[in-house]
């Protein structure tokens, strides 16, 4: 149990002069020591010694979570409720290590009405069954929060419901592995054709078996080729389907014509291996990040209940139940749901979900506040002035383009192929039956005609793409670049257009550039600054204290924090306030950069000011100046135009920069490009970008910490990995060009495998060999291909 | 020879066998989560050896309360 004697027993965070022991063990907090303490007191000290200061620091919760004491709320959260036995599924973010499985699993030891926890780290969510007359599900919230694992409730969960997880393309790989392994076996004997008696005997038994076994494979694991070709043909789209479906349906109708004829063993091994493959292919497509969501929207964000004032009484309502006219609650750290006016209460409000804007505002009452903003001190009495669904932030979600699927918009590459593949297919197989039967085979003719529809189903052509995009998705995340699926990837290498959010994406989220302007401060009055800013909650505060050089810690005497105007504080004889230029009694200068800016006054008078401007990602330029040879460039920025200059010095010619863009005009311009014909990769990062995402072609979203909340789109991008974009688009542009070479590929195949079918020379045997050899050689081809064009990347 | 009837039966009744374990399987929910059972499967002995060590404890105390 090692451990540096200056971080965190349980967090790891680093302690900074803070006295808090116990157990001679350190904490960087009280929180902290409390987790430490309820689990040592239960024995538990054991998560402390699977990892290293595993732990994270617990949050506040004071009335958080009281909406789940209303049953009918908290009835939606469970999975399962019968007598007074309960099951509920929680997702936890803050799942990271084995330390965390031990703890979850074990919190029965930490109250006796939990009968059981499962933890699906993978999904980072645990499965809790509890005896409701025992402790009840707020209980169990509240004791997760304060252990540090605090679960995330939000609204869309309660409105998506329980979600099973489809198991049934599992099954369906168990039955057609199944038949074709069986199939497989029985068929050998045909294979060497020899002329046994014994051999020749059995050949009914074992056709008929072989018939038996196929029957699940055609009817249940191949069935969803049928239902989406005849889909596809009533919509008059051509897809990869059709021809797989026809392939299947002839090869088994050709099969059973010849084992009741007695005119040979029929196709069953080749068709059985053939759904077997396309299963696999598919099993493999349909793979995604379960830790990951992509389908986010504002609700995630919400809060899910809000506590509403009715004359003297107070009753916690869902948020959708909102009116215009209510008057409800906002307490600390939580979102606005609605649009409203502030009735009473210190607004300290950050839109940075809405706008962009990465500082705060103030707001007094009577002013107007917007949905999506997050009150930052103290609690809020607010008058609704709209519902949920009509707010400024959520009206963007009623756009059109949030109507349709993405992935509808656009035709994969296999499926365009198919679409001249199928009718090419037909053409040939009439053709053939056409000369043999002018000619007077006819029994050739039949022959022909089944065996061209047999030989030329696609199988190869239609694994091609679930390997090759498949291997590229995995790759890519490998690389912490996680793609939606693989429609995403053909998209990427299609883009010629980038345009990029300015705040949290370019810049980075939470830390500034700071710089101080003004008399030099000496050694006590650093002190004093970085004493006070401790004690103050302020995101100013709380960055300009991360910066600041320690020079050991004072306690105030006395210390004041005006809600929207600065702080003050004295030690002993001295005296120093921090805050706006007002505050801190200077003047207010009118051509003063719109910059955010803290100032200073001490018992000297002013001293001067800290000036937070937007500190940029490392390799912004190189990355813009790589980006700039071969795609258009954009900025839309939420923020205003105050960084303009920076951004040009920074940035090669010709990116062109729009500031002040709300959502839905960084919808809009999103739109316009789209329709000027460019194809667009928009990379942002919050709510505010929501509806531009949307609406690009690639919607990729940059995030600091995948387990936060990112808005719906198509790809998450991992902060450290930023400056490879270009590297990602070449690689998927690449990947796309390996598809086409293993497209021409199969066509080989099928050509040599027409040449046998045309002339009706076309045995089981070539057909067996033929089918799972294209197959294979392909997979292996894109495979060890995609795996060389991605070496780069890691 | 018509042993062969037999053989292939069994044969395939085996393989009816271990495909009615698959989907067991995957009904059981062991294709969803891969890594979790991995990890979990390390926690059991220190369990164990905790609860046995708390009981140490336990008689430890009462034994020294006794003493005093």
């Amino acid at each position: 149990m090692e451990h540096d004697e200056k971080n965190c027993f349980h967090c790891g965070t680093p302690c900074e002069g803070v006295e808090i022991t116990q157990d001679d063990k350190n904490f960087c907090c009280t929180g902290c020591k409390t987790v430490y303490s309820i689990l040592a007191g239960n024995g538990l000290e054991s998560y402390y010694e699977l990892e290293n200061t595993p732990g994270s620091r617990p949050k506040e919760i004071n009335s958080r979570y009281d909406f789940l004491d209303t049953p009918e709320i908290a009835g939606k959260f469970l999975e399962f409720d019968e007598g007074t036995i309960h099951i509920t599924q929680l997702y936890i973010p803050g799942i990271h290590c084995s330390s965390c499985i031990w703890i979850l699993e074990n919190l029965k030891k930490l109250h006796g009405g939990i009968r059981e926890s499962q933890v699906d780290f993978p999904k980072k969510s645990i499965r809790i069954t509890f005896d409701s007359q025992a402790v009840s599900l707020k209980e169990i919230v509240v004791l997760l929060a304060s252990i540090g694992y605090e679960p995330n409730i939000n609204l869309q969960h309660l409105e998506s419901g329980k979600s099973g997880s489809d198991k049934t393309l599992l099954y369906k790989l168990g039955i057609a592995g199944f038949a074709f392994g069986n199939v497989m076996l029985l068929s050998f004997p045909e294979y060497f054709e020899m002329e046994e008696f014994w051999l020749e005997q059995y050949k009914p038994f074992f056709r008929w078996l072989m018939f038996a076994l196929s029957l699940p494979a055609v009817f249940y694991a191949a069935w969803d080729y049928f239902v989406s070709s005849c889909k596809s043909i009533r919509s008059g789209m051509l897809n990869i389907d059709v021809p797989i479906a026809l392939g299947i349906a002839v090869m088994f109708i050709r099969s059973v014509a010849d084992i009741a004829f007695g005119y040979g063993s029929g196709f069953f091994d080749s068709l059985t291996g053939l759904i077997f493959f396309m299963t696999i292919g598919k099993y493999l497509q349909q793979k995604t990040y379960d830790f990951l969501s992509f389908e986010r929207d504002y609700k995630s964000y919400f809060p899910v209940a809000v506590t509403r004032i009715s004359g003297s009484r107070e009753e916690t309502v869902q948020v959708n139940d909102l009116k215009k006219g209510d008057h409800f609650l906002v307490r600390n750290e939580e979102l606005i749901p609605v649009d409203g006016r502030l009735l009473r209460g210190h607004a300290l409000i950050d839109y940075s979900f809405v706008t962009g804007e990465a500082d705060p505002v103030v707001k007094s009452a009577g002013d107007k506040l917007f949905a999506g903003g997050r009150q930052l001190s103290g609690l809020l009495e607010i008058e609704a002035t709209s519902s949920v669904s009509k707010s400024y932030l959520t009206r963007l979600w009623s756009d059109r383009t949030f109507g349709e699927k993405k992935e509808d918009r656009y035709k994969s590459l296999t499926n365009t192929v198919s679409h001249y593949f199928t009718p090419v297919i037909l053409l040939i197989a009439i053709l053939s039956f056409a000369y043999w039967f002018f000619t007077g085979y006819t029994d050739v003719a039949f022959n022909a005609f089944t065996a061209v529809l047999i030989i030329a189903c696609p199988c190869a052509l239609a694994l091609a793409a679930p390997f090759a995009l498949g291997n590229l998705v995995r790759i890519f995340g490998n690389t912490k670049f996680y793609l939606k699926n693989a429609s995403v990837l053909e998209r990427l290498a299609h883009i010629d257009t980038v345009i990029f959010d300015k705040t949290g994406t370019i810049t980075r989220g939470n830390t500034s550039a700071i710089a101080y302007e003004g008399n030099t401060l000496d050694a006590d009055e650093e002190r004093m600054l970085k004493s006070t800013l401790r004690n103050s909650s302020h995101p100013l505060s709380r960055q300009l204290y991360a910066i600041l050089d320690s020079h050991g810690i004072l306690t105030p005497d006395a210390f004041e924090e005006h809600k929207g105007e600065g702080i003050e504080a004295s030690y002993t004889e001295k005296h120093i306030r921090i805050g706006s230029a007002r505050f801190a009694g200077k003047e207010e200068d009118p051509d003063a950069d719109r910059h955010t800016s803290v100032h200073i006054t001490t018992d000297h008078g002013y001293r001067g000011k800290f000036t937070f401007g937007n500190m940029y990602r490392e390799g912004v330029s190189l990355l813009f100046d790589r980006l700039s040879r071969q795609y258009r460039l954009a900025i839309l920025s939420g923020d205003n135009d105050s960084e303009k200059g920076k951004l040009e010095k920074l940035l090669p010619p010709g990116v062109q920069m729009l500031f002040n863009r709300k959502p839905q005009d960084k919808l809009n311009d999103v739109r316009r490009y789209r329709d000027a014909g460019a194809r667009v990769m928009m990379i942002g990062d919050g709510l505010n970008d929501a509806g531009a995402l949307q609406q690009s072609d690639v919607g990729v979203v940059i995030a600091e910490d995948t387990n936060a909340f990112s808005p719906a789109c198509d790809a998450i991008l991992d902060a450290s990995r930023f400056r490879d974009i270009p590297e990602f688009i070449t690689v998927a542009r690449k990947g796309i060009r390996v598809l086409k070479v293993s497209f021409v590929l199969s066509f080989l195949y099928n050509i040599a495998g027409l040449s046998f079918a045309v002339t009706g020379r076309l045995s089981p045997v070539v057909a067996a060999i033929l089918m799972p050899l294209s197959s294979v050689t392909i997979v292996v081809f894109v495979t060890l291909l995609t795996n060389f064009i991605s070496r780069k990347l890691k | 020879m018509s042993v062969i009837y037999i053989l292939i039966t069994v044969s395939i009744i085996v393989a009816i066998v271990f495909l009615a374990a698959f989907i067991t399987a995957v009904k059981s929910g062991q294709y969803q989560d891969s890594y979790t059972p991995s990890v979990r499967m390390l926690f059991e002995d220190e369990v164990v050896r905790d609860e046995k060590k708390r009981e140490k404890e336990k008689e430890e105390l009462t034994t020294v309360n006794k003493q005093s």
